[in-house]
C-alpha cells in the first residue's frame, strides 16, 4: 500500500495534505477491522470465563458429584445434573437416529434423482424448515403434534413393541420421544443442505466412470458418492448434533420438565436447555443460580467439542475435494 | 458388483428411488403441516386491535399486543445497529487483511464456535455481564444478546461475499491510487452489495424470531416499552408465557403472535431468495 499515497488523484487539492491523511487512515481502518475480529474471540472466551466464574459456588459445593447426582431440590439446596444431561443426550440421540438417514436420502434425492427444477423447489422447501423460529415448533409441538402422538403414535408403538420398556407408560403426548422427533425435524434441513453440498463436490468424472461400468444410481451412491464424501457427511452430522443439543424453546414446550431419569421414552423429562429456560428467572438463591450456570457450562463445553469435530471433518473435506473441482 | 442379477440390482435401485422421493415428501409434508396450523389458528386473532391495543387481562375480550410488537422491533433494530457493523468489520478483516494468517484462522475458528453456541447460553452470559450489574432485566440486555447471536452470521456472510469479488477489481482501484479503506468500502462493498444486503436481512430475520436469549435478559412486560432500561415486552416471550397459560383467549393471542413472527421471518427469507434469484438472472 506504500504506492497508494504517492500521488493525489485530484490535482486541484494540495497533494501533501492528502498524503498525510491517507497514510494515517489506512492503518486505523485495518486496526479497526482487526479489533472487531478479536471481539468475536473475546466473546467466546468471555462466555467460557463468565460461566466458569458463575458456577464456582456450585463447583465447590458439589464437585464431580454434580454430574452424577439425580437430586434437584431448591428447598434443601441439593442439585445434580444427571437428569438434565441424560435428557439432553437421549433426546439428541433420538433426533440423530431419525434425522441422519432421512437427511442423507433427501440429499440423495436432491442431487441424483430429482430433475433440476424439482430439486431446487424441494431443496428450497426443506431449507425453509430451518427458517421457522424455534418457538413456532414449540407451539405446533405442544398443541398439535403432542396430541397426535398421544392419540396415534404412542398407542401404536406400545402395541407393536409389546410393552417394551422404552415404549411403555401413559401416552401423554409430551415427553422424550416427542421432543426427540421435533428436534429431528429441526436439524433435518441443516444436515440435508451440508450433505447436498458434499455430494455436489464429488467430481463428476468419478461418478461417470462408475455409471460407465453399468452401475445403477443407488450403486454409484453407495459405493462412490458416500465413501468419497464420508468425512463431509460426518461433519454435517456433527453440525446437526450441535444444533440439537442446545435447542431450547421447542424442547421446553413438549418435554414435560421433570427432574427424573426414566427409561421410558414416553415419560416426561428435561434437558439442560429446558431446565435453564424454565428455572433461571426463579432461582433466587446463589447456589441454585450457580447450579443452573454450571448446567450452562456443561452445555457450552459439549457444543464446543461438537463444533470442533464438525469443523475438523468439514475442513478436511474441503481440502480434499477442493482439488477435485 | 458381481453375483447379483440385473433384476435384483434394478429392484434395489427402484426401491431407493421410491424411498428417497418419499423422504422428500415427508419433509415437505411437515413444513406444510406446520405452516397450515400456524396460518389456520393464527389468522383469526389478527385484527386491527392486535396491532394497536395493549394486552387485555384473561377473560376480557379484545386487546392486542402492540407493546410486544414495538418491543421486538426496537430490540431487533438496536441489535442490528450493534451487530451488523462489528460483524461486517470482522468480515472485512478476514476477507481483505487477514486472509490466511494465523490470526485470521483464529478469528474464523472463534466465529464458528460462536455460531454453534446455543442461544440460551448467550442469554445466560448476557445475564451475568449485564443484568446482574445493572440489577434489573432490560431491553438493552436483550438487544445485546441478539447482537451477539448476529455477529458470527454477519461476519461469515461478509467474508464469503467479499471473497466473491474478483481481485482484479481491488487491484485496479489500488492502481488508481485509492487507499485501502476506500477500495474496500467504495469498490469491493459495491460489488458485493446484493449478497451483503441479503446476508444482513437473513441475520435480522433469524434473531427477530429468537426467544431463548430474551428469557432472562429482556424478560417480558405487560406495559408499553418506554425505555430499554427496563423489562421490555416482546412477541416471542409473550408467545411462551401465553401458550403456557390456561386461558384460551391468551392462547389464541399466542397463535396470532406466532402467525405474525412466522410471516415476518419466512417473508424476509423468501424476499432475499427472490432478490438473489432476480440478480442472478439480470
Amino acid at each position: 500500500m506504500a504506492n497508494s499515497s504517492r500521488q493525489a488523484v485530484d490535482p486541484s487539492v494540495p497533494g501533501t495534505k492528502i498524503e498525510v491523511k491517507r497514510r494515517n487512515f489506512d492503518p486505523a481502518f485495518r486496526w479497526l477491522t482487526v479489533s472487531c475480529g478479536l471481539l468475536l474471540l473475546l466473546a467466546v472466551a468471555g462466555i467460557f470465563v463468565e460461566l466458569l466464574r458463575g458456577s464456582l459456588p456450585s463447583l465447590e459445593k458439589f464437585g464431580a458429584r454434580f454430574l452424577v447426582s439425580q437430586a434437584w431440590n431448591p428447598v434443601t439446596g441439593d442439585f445434580g445434573a444427571l437428569s438434565s444431561i441424560y435428557g439432553t443426550l437421549v433426546s439428541t440421540a433420538i433426533a440423530m437416529v431419525v434425522a441422519v438417514p432421512l437427511s442423507l436420502i433427501i440429499a440423495l434425492f436432491l442431487v441424483e434423482l430429482a430433475p433440476p427444477r424439482v430439486s431446487s423447489l424441494v431443496g428450497g422447501a426443506i431449507e425453509l424448515l430451518a427458517a421457522i423460529p424455534s418457538i413456532i415448533y414449540g407451539m405446533w409441538g405442544l398443541f398439535v403434534f403432542a396430541p397426535f402422538m398421544a392419540d396415534y403414535v404412542q398407542p401404536f408403538l406400545e402395541r407393536v413393541s409389546g410393552g417394551f420398556i422404552l415404549f411403555s407408560g401413559a401416552p401423554m403426548g409430551i415427553g422424550m420421544l416427542t421432543a426427540g422427533l421435533i428436534l429431528a425435524l429441526m436439524i433435518l434441513p441443516f444436515i440435508t443442505s451440508v450433505t447436498r453440498d458434499v455430494f455436489l463436490m464429488v467430481p463428476a468424472v468419478v461418478k461417470e466412470s462408475a455409471y460407465g461400468l453399468g452401475s445403477t444410481t443407488w450403486e454409484v451412491t453407495r459405493k462412490v458418492t458416500i465413501p468419497y464424501g464420508s468425512q463431509g457427511i460426518l461433519g454435517a452430522c456433527f453440525l446437526g448434533l450441535g444444533r440439537a443439543i442446545g435447542e431450547t424453546m421447542a424442547v421446553t414446550f413438549v418435554i414435560g420438565n421433570r427432574h427424573e431419569v426414566s427409561l421410558s421414552l414416553f415419560a416426561a423429562a428435561n434437558t439442560i436447555a429446558s431446565t435453564l429456560a424454565n428455572e433461571f428467572t426463579e432461582a433466587s438463591e446463589e447456589l441454585y443460580l450457580s447450579s443452573l450456570i454450571e448446567l450452562g457450562l456443561v452445555l457450552f463445553l459439549l457444543t464446543f467439542l461438537i463444533q470442533l469435530a464438525a469443523q475438523y471433518w468439514l475442513k478436511r473435506t474441503r481440502r480434499k475435494m477442493g482439488a477435485g473441482q | 458388483m458381481k453375483g447379483r442379477s440385473i433384476k435384483v440390482r434394478r429392484a434395489a435401485d427402484f426401491a431407493i428411488r421410491v424411498l428417497a422421493s418419499g423422504a422428500a415428501l415427508v419433509g415437505i409434508g411437515f413444513l406444510g403441516w406446520i405452516l397450515i396450523v400456524v396460518l389456520g389458528r393464527g389468522i383469526g386473532s389478527i385484527n386491527w386491535a392486535f396491532f394497536t391495543e395493549m394486552p387485555a387481562p384473561p377473560g376480557i375480550e379484545g386487546g392486542g399486543l402492540a407493546n410486544a410488537i414495538v418491543g421486538t422491533v426496537l430490540m431487533t433494530f438496536f441489535a442490528t445497529g450493534v451487530g451488523v457493523p462489528i460483524g461486517m468489520l470482522a468480515g472485512i478483516f478476514l476477507a481483505e487483511f487477514g486472509r490466511e494468517t494465523r490470526l485470521a484462522e483464529w478469528v474464523r475458528f472463534g466465529s464458528n464456535i460462536l455460531m454453534g453456541v446455543p442461544s440460551i447460553i448467550t442469554g445466560v452470559f448476557v445475564y451475568i455481564i449485564l443484568v446482574v450489574p445493572m440489577q434489573n432485566f432490560s431491553g438493552v440486555a436483550g438487544a445485546v444478546a441478539l447482537a451477539i447471536i448476529m455477529l458470527p452470521v454477519v461476519t461469515r456472510t461478509t467474508e464469503d461475499m467479499l471473497n466473491l469479488v474478483p481481485n482484479t477489481l481491488r487491484e485496479s482501484a489500488l492502481a488508481l491510487g485509492a487507499p485501502r479503506w476506500k477500495v474496500t468500502l467504495g469498490v469491493v462493498f459495491r460489488g458485493a452489495k446484493t449478497g451483503l444486503v441479503t446476508g444482513v436481512l437473513l441475520a435480522v430475520a433469524r434473531v427477530s424470531g429468537e426467544t431463548a436469549p430474551l428469557l432472562f435478559t429482556a424478560l417480558n412486560s405487560p406495559y408499553w416499552p418506554r425505555s430499554l432500561n427496563e423489562p421490555t415486552a416482546n412477541l416471542t416471550v409473550t408467545i411462551f408465557n401465553y401458550a403456557m397459560s390456561p386461558y384460551p383467549d391468551w392462547q389464541a393471542k399466542a397463535w396470532g403472535a406466532s402467525f405474525l413472527i412466522t410471516a415476518g421471518v419466512l417473508g424476509a427469507t423468501l424476499f432475499t431468495r427472490g432478490l438473489l434469484w432476480y440478480r442472478s438472472r439480470h
